[in-house]
């Protein structure tokens, strides 16, 4: 439990710190041995709950069990291997003269400010301090879609501040007719505990979850990207610093829909139906199947890895909604792997912008003659995200194929049929890009890939075979949140 | 069921929330920023009442704690530095032409019944109080959206966004006698950071687009051209 308040505290006092003292050289770097701590000190708590199962800690605020301790590790590894990329990156930036010290102090400030309400959406047992934090990710992370102070960062972090928070306040809606549903059985005071709520679910009256779910199913919708509500995403993506479309996509659409689920799991306890998983799968599929389809339209690199990163979201969704252990399992293993193979890409579509100087795709030709490593590493990126073999979106997305084969076999020509498109959709801009001619003048430029070939080779790894303590953290998390064993 | 025989809270809370629903709609036809800031205020202190009032009767101090922090964030902070906002943009005198005032409200009615038609199965798990509560902030809520639809101006969409907040605060404070602390406290904490939020862009958005009418935030595009 300790690991868990210094992991918290070791983020306050980087905010602190980095918001305080004045300009360092080094503040790149620093910002890495934070994370870098904080990656230990997940890594410790993961083995604890390894050995000694699930850990509530005495006054309940926290609750980590298999479902969120590998999503707690897996936050801290991105997050610090975006760092690593970050700090070259950003002061190459500075460099270039596209931002002051003063912003980029606010910047690490806000970084660990992310990772901070990242920390909390994962390790709280409170549903009301998990919107809180939720909130507090929109708010960490605003200023930092507008960093670059163009009009068009201004306009994105506008917009995404306006929709995210409107959205999440249907999430407080519904968090409140949650609370109100749970009063009822006394005890006010854990009323919102979620390791209460789930031990009593089946005494919760059903019509008030089921009017909370969609609720709470539209907030934090909002923030995982699911269609219509995802508006805000490609700008926010397209707009911000290429580190903070990292983990943006590889964390915070994936710690939204982990607070879904949390719900989700409540309202299947107390209405016994199916209902919550068809709105997830409804969402989810059209998600999927409209951004597959924006795919072909985009001109700016990031914001085609964004709509692709919705297009992932909604298979998610998609597959929590059937629900069965497969599809659970392959729910899972794609939020991993996604996050991995998402963020990787991100970093070297920040490589690429800064060789080619722009992010319109039209005018990133000859990558891969300018610097092999930032071609390849977009190259094998996109090819792991498109869900080709040996890598571990394969492995999830056929599990998903197979449960939807099993359970709702009309579904699955939609599947294939967006996995196909938006393939398409992915190669017709990324070929030219990385084996196109290289335009006069372009020069290499000094980048940081290792983080890049860390995740790209664990995507593989997790394709080729999953490690068996992976693989038996995965069945626990399964059993946890579908009732049924693999 | 006739309102005289109920007792006084239910009585004086159900006025409350008749009023905390008049003033969105009064939000919803003001094209005058400085009036509909002025309401927003007023919706604060609505709120600030009920609270106190919901504390006395329920006996639970930490609810004048949460009465405190309304008055202060709703009704003092956010308000007086929206009106410095208006001023310091010089749109005060400004009349915003609200399209299809008519059709606005009447939209605005319905989501009042729609959200009692949303509700309806509460009613049997509910008293009076409740349910009307629930159905009012969630009225507020839809209101709030729709309140930002029909207005151009950025402080407008912020007036919006925190009736919002508003509305959610009442469901919380009145159907349920106040959420447990720590949240209420975050939930606070969330709102005067994203005031303070406000307040910076709408610096930034001035100096990029000389304006804070939003339909000049033009320039990105789901498929672009």
């Amino acid at each position: 439990m300790i690991a868990v308040y210094l992991l918290l505290f070791l983020s306050v006092a980087g905010i602190a710190f980095f918001a305080l003292t004045g300009h360092h050289k080094d503040i790149g770097k620093l910002n890495t041995y934070i994370n870098a701590v904080s990656l230990a000190m997940t890594i410790w708590l993961a083995t604890t709950v390894f050995q000694h199962g699930t850990i509530l800690s005495e006054s309940k605020a926290f609750l980590i069990d298999s479902f969120n301790v590998y999503l707690i590790v897996l936050t801290a590894f991105v997050g610090f291997t975006t760092s690593l990329f970050s700090a070259p990156y950003m002061a190459h930036e500075i460099e270039l003269g596209k931002l002051t010290e003063g912003r980029l102090k606010l910047y690490y400030s806000m970084y660990q400010g992310f990772m901070l309400a990242m920390y909390l959406v994962l390790t709280t047992n409170n549903m009301g301090i998990m919107w809180v934090a939720m909130e507090g990710a929109t708010l960490a992370t605003v200023l930092l879609v507008s960093l670059y102070r163009t009009p068009e960062s201004i306009e994105a972090a506008w917009k995404y501040f306006i929709l995210c928070g409107v959205g999440i306040a249907q999430a407080l809606f519904g968090t409140i007719l949650l609370y109100y549903a749970a009063e009822k059985l006394g005890n006010p005071e854990n009323a919102l505990l979620w390791s209460v709520l789930h031990e009593e679910a089946a005494q919760l009256n059903p019509d008030i979850l089921e009017i909370s779910f969609v609720f709470l199913l539209i907030g934090y919708g909002t923030k995982i990207g699911l269609v219509p509500l995802h508006n805000w995403l490609p700008d926010a993506h397209s707009e911000g610093p290429t580190p903070m479309s990292a983990v943006l996509s590889g964390l915070l659409l994936n710690d939204a829909l982990y607070a879904v689920v949390r719900n989700k799991m409540l309202v299947d306890g107390a209405t016994q139906s199916h209902i919550a998983g068809y709105l997830m799968m409804g969402f989810g599929l059209v998600s999927f199947l409209v951004a597959a389809l924006f795919l072909h339209r985009q001109k700016d690199i990031k914001r085609l890895f964004s709509y692709s990163s919705i297009e992932h979201m909604g298979l998610m969704t998609f597959a929590f909604g059937i629900g069965g252990s497969l599809a659970t399992f392959a729910a899972l293993l794609h939020m991993t792997v996604h996050s991995l193979v998402k963020s990787a890409i991100f970093v070297t579509v920040g490589h690429a912008a800064q060789i080619t100087g722009t992010q319109k795709m039209a005018q990133i030709r000859g990558l891969i003659r300018t610097q092999p490593k930032v071609g390849w590493g977009l190259l094998i990126g996109t090819v792991a995200i498109a869900g080709f073999p040996p890598f571990g979106v394969f492995t999830s997305e056929f599990l998903l194929l197979l449960a939807t084969m099993r359970e709702y076999p009309w579904l699955t020509p939609f599947l294939l049929l967006g996995i196909g498109i938006a393939f398409a959709g992915l190669f017709r801009h990324i070929q030219p890009m990385v084996y196109g001619e290289k335009p006069e003048g372009q020069l290499p430029i000094k980048a940081n890939l290792i983080p890049v070939m860390v995740h790209l080779g664990l995507a593989l790894w997790l394709g080729l075979a999953i490690p068996h303590f992976l693989s038996d953290w995965f069945s626990q998390a399964t059993l946890l949140i579908s009732g049924s064993a693999l | 069921m006739n309102i005289e025989t109920q007792d006084f809270y239910t009585q004086a809370i159900l006025s409350m929330s008749a009023l905390v629903g008049l003033m969105s709609f009064l939000m919803l036809g003001q094209g005058r920023l400085p009036r509909l800031i002025f309401v927003f205020a007023m919706q604060g202190i609505l709120l600030t009442l009920t609270a106190i009032l919901a504390a006395n009767e329920l006996h639970s101090p930490h609810l004048y704690i949460s009465a405190f922090l309304t008055f202060a964030l709703k009704v003092v902070f956010i308000p007086s530095m929206l009106q410095k906002q208006v001023f310091a943009m010089n749109v005060h005198r400004d009349v915003e032409a609200l399209k299809n005032n008519t059709a606005v409200m009447l939209s605005g009615a319905s989501l009042m019944i729609f959200s009692y038609y949303v509700l309806q199965p509460i009613i049997h798990t509910s008293s009076m109080i409740m349910l009307n509560a629930l159905v009012v902030s969630l009225s507020v809520v839809l209101l709030g959206l729709l309140l930002m639809i029909s207005h151009r101006q950025a402080v407008a969409h912020v007036v919006g966004f925190m009736s919002i907040e508003n509305g959610l605060f009442f469901a919380a404070m009145v159907a349920t006698d106040g959420m447990p602390m720590v949240v209420e406290l975050g939930v606070a904490f969330d709102v005067l950071v994203a005031a303070v939020l406000f307040g910076i862009f709408f610096f930034h958005i001035r100096t990029s687009i000389d304006s804070l009418d939003v339909d000049m935030m033009n320039k990105l595009h789901e498929v672009e051209r």
